[in-house]
C-alpha cells in the first residue's frame, strides 16, 4: 500500500482528477441551471458533443484554442436555442427532444467528421498549462492542483458566481421560482418563459464549452461518441448537488479523481482491469443516491412546461 | 418538492379498437409526415457532405428489403429490437423511466451465451435454450430491482438511476465477460460458442430462427395485456396519476417493482434471442446500442405495439442497409442515428401543431 502516496501517485490522481473535472463542472453547472429553472435537459449529452465537435474543428483550422472554446460554445448555445424553441416556447416533452437532440448529435457529428477527416484522427498540439505562481510551487500538491489549463479556474470562479447569483439576484430568485411556481413569478410580472429560455441558453453555452475542453485540451483528438456519457454525469451531479453549485464543483471533482483512478493506479504500479475502474464513477452515484437520495429535492415544476391558466 | 413520475408521464391515449378508416388518416399522416420531412433534411445534410442522397436510400432500400440476404438479416435483426420496443411500452405506459435497457439487453446476453453451451452439454436442445432463456430473464430482471426499490420506497428518481446501472451494466458485462466467462480456448475475450446445430430452430431453411416469432408473439401479448385486461388499465392508471391510484387501492409500489422487473426480463430475453439464435457468443465490448434508437420509436408509436412493430422493421432495414451503405458509399453507420433523431423531433413538433389545429 506504501506506493499508493507517493508522491508520483498523488499527483497523477489531483491533476487527472482536475483535469477530468472541468468538462463534468461545466456541464453539471449548465444543467443546474436549467434544473432550477424547471427544465431537464437531457439533450445536454449532444451539446456537449457538439461542443466538442465545433471547439476541435475550430481549434484545427485557426492553431488557436481560444476559438475553439469560443466556436464550441456557440455550438452548444445553437442547440440550447433549438432546446429552448422547443420545450420552453412550444412545451414540447423534455425527455422526447433531449433524446432526439443527442441522438442527432451523435449521428451529424459522426457523419461531418467522417467526410472530413476519414479515418484519419488528426490532434491538436498539446495546451501549456497556466501555472499559478507561488502557489504552483508548494510542496507535494502544488504542482497538481494550481498547474491547470486556464478553464479549470475559470470554472471555480464561475461555481463561486453562480452561487452568489442564485441567493443574492433578483434573477437568481426569479429561477427558482420558474422551477418551483412558474404562476407566482408569472403573476409577479416576470416572464416565465424568459427566464427559462435564459437558463436553457447558458445551459447549452456551459455544456459547449465543457465538450470543447474534452476534445480540445482532455485528449487533443475528437473521436465520433467522446463524451460517453458524461452529459449524463453533468445531470446526476445537478440533481445530487440540490441547487448548489458548489455540490456541482465537489462532485465532479469526486467523479473527476474516479475517472483518472486508471492512469494513476498504473503510475503506483497496480493494474486493476479498466473495466471495474470504469464502473466506479457510476457506482458512486448510486451509493450517494441510496444514503442521500431521500433528501435529493427537485423542483416542484420540474420537467412541466408552463401555459399561462393552466391547471 | 415532487419527485413524482406524473410529472414527465406521457399522456398516451388508448387507441381505440378498431379505428376507423377515417379516424386512421390523420393519424396515418401524422406518422409519415415527419418521416418524410427527417428523410429530407437526413438527405440535404448527405448532400452536403458530398453524398448523392439518393443514391444512399436506394441502397439502404436494396440491401436491407430488396435482395434476400438482406431482408432475412433484416427480419432476424426486428427480433430483439420488438421484444424492447415490448419491454418500453410495460414500462413507459406506467410512467416508469426504464432508460437502462441497454444494461439489462447485454447483461441478459452475457447470460444466456455463458449458461447456453454449459446447458446443452448436459440436456437436450430444447429445455437447455429454455432455460439460458429464462437465467437471461431473470438475471436483466435481477440487474433492475435496485433501481426499482429506489423508485418504490425512495421516491428517487428513475431517470438517473436506471442510466447510471446502464453504464454499470456495461462495464459488468465486460468484467463478466473477460474475468468469469471468457472461453479458455481462445485468446480473444469472448464466451464460449454455442454450436450453430444448438442454437434457435431455424425457419424453413432461412437464415431467420424462431425469435423472431417469440419476440412477435411476446410484444402481441404485452400491447394486448396493456390494452385490454384489467390490469393493464390499473398500469395506465399508474402512469397517468400515480397519486389516483394509490387512492383507487392500487400497491403502487408492489407495481411499480413488477412492472420494472416486467420490463428488465423482456430486455434481458431480447439479449438471448441475439446470442441464442444468431451470435452465438458474446464478445466483449459488444454494446449495438439498441435501447437509445428504440426508446424514440416507442414515443413516435405513440406507445402502440402494432405501430411499433412497424417502426422496428423499418428501422431494421435502415440498420442493415446502412451497414452495407457504411462500406460502399463510406457514409457512417451512424447517421441513422442522426435520421432517428430529427424524426422523432418533426414527430414532437407535428404533434403539438396537430393539438393546436384540434383545439382551434
Amino acid at each position: 500500500m506504501a506506493a499508493l502516496f507517493t508522491q508520483a501517485f498523488l499527483a497523477a490522481l489531483i491533476g487527472g482528477a482536475i483535469a477530468a473535472a472541468v468538462p463534468l463542472l461545466f456541464a453539471g453547472l449548465g444543467e443546474q441551471m436549467s434544473e432550477k429553472a424547471g427544465v431537464l435537459n437531457i439533450g445536454i449529452e449532444g451539446m456537449m458533443l457538439t461542443g466538442a465537435y465545433a471547439g476541435f474543428l475550430a481549434a484545427y483550422e485557426t492553431n488557436s484554442l481560444l476559438a475553439g472554446f469560443a466556436v464550441g460554445g456557440l455550438a452548444g448555445l445553437l442547440m440550447g436555442v433549438v432546446m429552448a424553441l422547443a420545450c420552453v416556447w412550444l412545451g414540447l416533452n423534455q425527455i422526447v427532444i433531449g433524446i432526439a437532440m443527442t441522438l442527432s448529435a451523435e449521428g451529424l457529428t459522426s457523419l461531418l467528421f467522417n467526410s472530413q477527416f476519414a479515418s484519419l484522427y488528426p490532434s491538436l498540439p498539446t495546451p501549456v498549462p497556466l501555472a499559478i505562481p507561488f502557489l504552483s510551487r508548494l510542496p507535494v500538491l502544488g504542482p497538481s492542483l494550481f498547474t491547470q489549463h486556464f478553464l479549470a479556474y475559470f470554472g471555480v470562479l464561475l461555481c463561486l458566481a453562480f452561487g452568489w447569483l442564485y441567493l443574492n439576484s433578483f434573477f437568481g430568485l426569479n429561477l427558482t421560482a420558474a422551477g418551483d411556481k412558474p404562476a407566482a413569478l408569472d403573476a409577479g410580472g416576470v416572464s416565465v418563459a424568459g427566464t427559462r429560455c435564459v437558463a436553457v441558453l447558458v445551459c447549452g453555452l456551459l455544456a459547449g464549452i465543457g465538450g470543447a475542453y474534452l476534445s480540445e485540451v482532455g485528449s487533443g483528438v475528437f473521436v465520433p461518441f467522446m463524451t460517453n456519457g458524461a452529459g449524463f454525469i453533468g445531470i446526476v451531479l445537478a440533481m445530487l448537488a440540490r441547487g448548489r453549485p458548489l455540490g456541482v464543483l465537489l462532485g465532479s471533482v469526486l467523479f473527476g479523481a474516479c475517472l483518472s483512478m486508471t492512469t494513476a493506479l498504473q503510475v503506483a504500479g497496480i493494474n486493476v482491469p479498466t473495466d471495474i475502474i470504469n464502473m466506479l464513477p457510476f457506482a458512486m452515484v448510486m451509493l450517494a443516491l441510496i444514503i442521500f437520495g431521500r433528501r435529493a429535492t427537485l423542483p416542484a415544476a420540474f420537467g412541466h412546461s408552463y401555459q399561462r391558466g393552466a391547471r | 418538492m415532487s419527485t413524482e413520475p406524473e410529472i414527465l408521464a406521457l399522456r398516451a391515449e388508448a387507441p381505440s379498437p378498431w379505428p376507423t378508416l377515417r379516424a386512421a388518416l390523420p393519424r396515418l399522416a401524422m406518422t409519415l409526415g415527419p418521416v418524410a420531412l427527417a428523410i429530407t433534411l437526413s438527405g440535404a445534410v448527405l448532400l452536403a457532405t458530398g453524398v448523392n442522397p439518393l443514391a444512399y436510400y436506394a441502397l439502404v432500400v436494396r440491401q436491407g428489403l430488396l435482395s434476400a440476404d438482406g431482408f432475412q438479416e433484416t427480419i432476424t435483426q426486428a427480433g430483439p429490437l420488438m421484444l424492447l420496443g415490448a419491454s418500453l411500452i410495460v414500462s413507459f405506459r406506467a410512467g416508469l423511466w426504464n432508460l437502462g435497457v441497454d444494461g439489462q439487453f447485454l447483461l441478459g446476453a452475457v447470460a444466456a451465451g455463458a449458461a447456453a453451451p454449459w446447458l446443452v452439454g448436459v440436456m437436450p436442445d430444447g429445455p437447455a435454450l429454455v432455460l439460458a432463456m429464462l437465467i437471461a430473464m431473470a438475471s436483466a430482471a435481477a440487474w433492475s430491482l435496485l433501481p426499482a426499490y429506489l423508485r418504490a420506497h425512495g421516491g428517487i428518481n428513475e431517470i438517473i438511476t436506471t442510466l447510471m446501472m446502464n453504464f454499470l451494466g456495461l462495464s459488468l458485462a465486460n468484467v463478466l465477460i473477460k474475468l468469469v466467462f471468457i472461453d479458455p480456448a481462445t485468446t480473444l475475450p469472448v464466451t464460449r460458442t454455442l454450436p450453430v446445430p444448438d442454437r434457435l430452430p431455424r425457419l424453413f431453411g432461412s437464415t431467420v430462427d424462431i425469435g423472431v416469432i417469440l419476440a412477435f408473439l411476446l410484444l402481441t401479448a404485452t400491447h394486448l395485456a396493456l390494452t385490454r385486461t384489467a390490469w393493464g388499465l390499473r398500469v395506465r392508471l399508474l402512469g397517468a396519476n400515480p397519486r389516483a391510484a394509490r387512492h383507487a387501492g392500487l400497491n403502487v409500489p408492489r407495481m411499480t417493482i413488477f412492472i420494472f422487473i416486467l420490463s428488465a426480463a423482456l430486455a434481458g430475453l431480447a439479449g438471448a434471442i441475439m446470442v441464442l439464435g444468431t451470435l452465438g457468443n458474446v464478445r466483449a465490448d459488444w454494446d449495438p446500442g439498441f435501447g437509445f434508437v428504440v426508446i424514440p420509436l416507442v414515443f413516435l408509436a405513440r406507445l402502440n405495439g402494432w405501430a411499433v412493430m412497424g417502426l422496428v422493421f423499418a428501422f431494421a432495414m435502415l440498420s442493415i442497409g446502412s451497414q452495407s451503405a457504411a462500406i460502399r458509399l463510406g457514409v457512417p453507420q451512424y447517421f441513422n442515428f442522426l435520421l432517428v433523431g430529427l424524426l422523432l423531433f418533426f414527430l414532437a413538433l407535428v404533434e403539438y401543431f396537430g393539438q393546436r389545429a384540434r383545439m382551434v
